[in-house]
């Protein structure tokens, strides 16, 4: 096969996988009646995706949080204008780092153990054996877990945040010696409950989590039984969500603007 | 059962702190904070430059924040700008002859209404107006009285280039 | 709902014996599959008897899990038409075959047990979901079934600490917690130590006894057969090729069984997978 139809084949492969996740967005979605009588498989992977990527979540963004004050006081300086030091820290994580970051490591700890479950799920016939026992499998593993990552994600990015706003606080207060009421009002008088917080932090997050986990759940979904087709399903869905996030982040900003 | 059980308040555990920061982030760090502070009384005061100033910039009397801008308008008759403050009701007793300013914070910082309290016994009530008012200093006018009033060789070289 | 103790199925299983031998629990006519143009099934018919024991025998790939595939409704055929206690399968509903398979069992080759499960809740599985049943009786239910495959023992481990084994006497549990009439074993014996083998033999006996359940078994291993099955189908090239008792099929003296039962390399079955003519694919045909 010469280089270029080796591209062209990645690019026909590519657009295939968005249309075939696609078209499995209505499958999930017409099995949300079905799924209510599992309202404890939701709430249990909502345990496994939300609550138990709490950790890693909490302490990237406190170090996000630090960094960005430590870098943005420097920078801040040169100008005399370290008081705003909070403002530039709050604003920058609930447009833009607090969701893409959190859909990134989302993505990374959650995508990736979804679409690995699922996939030897179908590998081990467990998918087939719940359509055996007249379970729709649909309704019980796929649909689940979608609900559970949409309903995490925005929660995540708030506890991103907060951690985020926390690390500032502490780097820029507590070492670099920001007066601590200035920082705070200086934040709160810039920062919009509306177009920063709840477009940034709520509304991308939720885009972001209905995206990794349509894509996680997909390509659980549609692994080949073997076990070679589950580890490219879980990196490709690290891949594709990563690629997702960005691409999504950039529309998303230009329609907020 | 009890495995079920704990997977349920795990989850309800996460979900509440989840809500529980999103509160956080809107109310304590967003201009929430500034209007949700109780019960406050309003004043008006008429510049004839504001500068910067935005809505929700602080009020500060000795530097303490008693308040913020409520609003600005154009008054059409007499061509100044109207701002209203919205001044916490703790902070009741101003003397009404004080006068408000417009200020910065720092050189390039935002701009703020600085009140310099007066001597009179009697104290602002709801909706009285500050009579006393001093506009925003314009930078750029700042700039240009220096260079107007700097020593003559600057100014022949200034006028050499135009 | 099918409730537990409504025994949908107690008129199959009142006299197993007794039934008319033209009565099929499964009736296949004219079944025909193509996979990529492929024929695996050509015209196939074959009737499962209720309360026996049927075996499925045939070289790999002549399509015998294709074969409980269609019967489970997972697969539909591209023609003919297949019967399951009367109901023709292809034009049930989505609700109609949900209805049909809780009333058929089916034992997976890996045992397809949920890995999120401890064997109680494995079992309990299907109860949880079609049923409403109390905890106490759900947990009567599953322990008498596992007191019946010899794991109630065993009921708090996890799939991962089971044997091969014991994870298909789990999965035989599960399938049977609903009293089906019919249970489907897809390779029930492949890579079992004989104890296991012979433990695995006892139980699909034991069920076709006691509890009258039909079953049907795809299996390669002919002295298994022999012991257990009280009918072989020999499938090969998309049809039935022979069919009868145990002991009685392998002398019928077709080359079909002589090949399959004799386990001879060559014959109907060729050792070649088809191909063009060997000398010119090495190159020594005319141009030498």
């Amino acid at each position: 096969m010469t280089a270029q139809a080796k591209r062209r084949n990645l690019l026909l492969d590519g657009l295939a996988q968005i249309g075939d996740a696609g078209l499995f967005l209505p499958t999930l979605l017409a099995a949300v009646p079905r799924s209510l009588r599992y309202f404890r498989e939701t709430v249990r992977q909502l345990w496994f995706v939300g609550a138990m990527s709490l950790i890693i979540i909490m302490t990237c963004g406190l170090f996000v949080g630090m960094v960005l004050a430590l870098q943005l006081y420097h920078v801040l300086e040169i100008f005399g204008g370290t008081a705003s030091t909070g403002t530039v820290v709050a604003l920058s994580v609930y447009r833009e780092l607090g969701p893409v970051v959190t859909a990134l490591l989302f993505a990374g700890r959650a995508g990736t153990s979804i679409t690995a479950e699922i996939g030897l799920m179908r590998a081990t016939d467990q998918l087939s054996a719940m359509e055996m026992m007249a379970v729709d499998p649909v309704a019980y593993v796929a649909t689940p877990r979608f609900i559970a990552g949409i309903i995490a994600m925005p929660l995540l990015c708030c506890v991103f945040s907060a951690m985020a706003i926390f690390g500032g606080h502490l780097v820029g207060v507590t070492w670099l010696g920001i007066d601590n009421g200035t920082f705070w009002s200086n934040m709160t008088s810039n920062v919009d409950v509306w177009k920063d917080v709840i477009d940034g932090v709520i509304w991308k997050g939720l885009a972001f989590g209905t995206v990794v986990t349509l894509i996680s759940v997909h390509q659980g979904y549609t692994t080949p039984p073997t076990s070679e087709g589950v580890a490219y399903a879980t990196t490709r869905t690290v891949v594709a969500s990563s690629i997702a996030i960005l691409a999504i982040d950039f529309v998303l900003t230009a329609f907020m603007m | 059962m009890t495995q079920r059980r704990s997977y349920a308040v795990g989850t309800g555990l996460f979900i509440v702190l989840g809500f529980a920061a999103l509160a956080y982030l809107a109310t304590q760090t967003t201009s929430l904070v500034n209007m949700s502070q109780g019960d406050s009384y309003t004043l008006k005061a008429r510049f004839t430059n504001i500068g910067q100033l935005k809505d929700r910039a602080p009020v500060k009397l000795a530097g303490v924040r008693i308040g913020s801008v409520q609003s600005i308008q154009l008054e059409p008759a007499k061509l100044d700008a109207l701002v209203t403050l919205s001044i916490d009701k703790r902070f009741n007793q101003i003397p009404e002859d004080s006068s408000a300013s417009v200020l910065t914070s720092g050189l390039l910082g935002d701009q703020y209404i600085g009140i310099q309290p007066g001597g009179s016994p009697d104290s602002f009530k709801n909706g009285d107006e500050v009579i006393l008012t001093q506009s925003a200093v314009q930078l750029e006018d700042l700039i240009g009285k220096f260079l107007v009033n700097g020593s003559p060789s600057d100014k022949d070289k200034d006028k050499t280039k135009q | 709902m099918l409730g537990y103790l409504g025994h949908p199925m107690t008129d199959a299983i009142a006299s197993p014996e007794s039934a008319p031998a033209g009565d099929a629990l499964v009736r296949v006519r004219g079944l025909t599959t193509r996979f990529s143009g492929r024929a695996v099934f050509d015209g196939l018919d074959l009737d499962i008897p209720r309360g026996k024991i049927t075996a499925i025998m045939g070289p790999s790939g002549t399509g015998k899990t294709t074969l409980l595939k269609h019967i489970t409704g997972q697969l539909a055929a591209d023609e003919g038409e297949l019967w399951v206690d009367g109901e023709d399968v292809a034009r049930l509903s989505r609700e109609g075959l949900f209805k049909l398979r809780e009333r058929v069992g089916y034992l997976f080759q890996n045992s397809a047990l949920l890995t999120d499960f401890d064997v109680f809740e494995n079992v309990a599985f299907p109860l949880r979901q079609h049923t409403k049943l109390p905890e106490e009786l759900i947990r009567d239910i599953v322990l008498t079934k596992l007191q019946a495959v010899g794991l109630r023992g065993a009921a708090r481990l996890m799939p991962s600490e089971l044997s091969g084994g014991m994870a298909r006497r789990v999965a035989l549990a599960r399938a049977i917690v609903f009293d089906p009439m019919l249970i489907l074993y897809d390779e029930p014996f492949v890579g079992l130590d004989p104890i296991a083998l012979n433990q695995v033999l006892k139980l699909i006996r034991t069920l076709n006894e006691t509890l009258g359940i039909t079953s049907v078994l795809v299996a390669h291993e002919l002295a298994a057969i022999q012991q257990v099955a009280d009918r072989v189908v020999l499938i090969a090239n998309g049809k039935v090729v022979a069919e009868g008792h145990p002991k009685e099929i392998a002398d019928d003296g077709s080359p079909w069984t002589r090949q399959f039962f004799g386990g001879e390399p060559d014959g109907p079955v060729p050792f070649h997978y088809p191909a063009g003519d060997y000398a010119a694919d090495l190159g020594l045909g005319e141009t030498a």
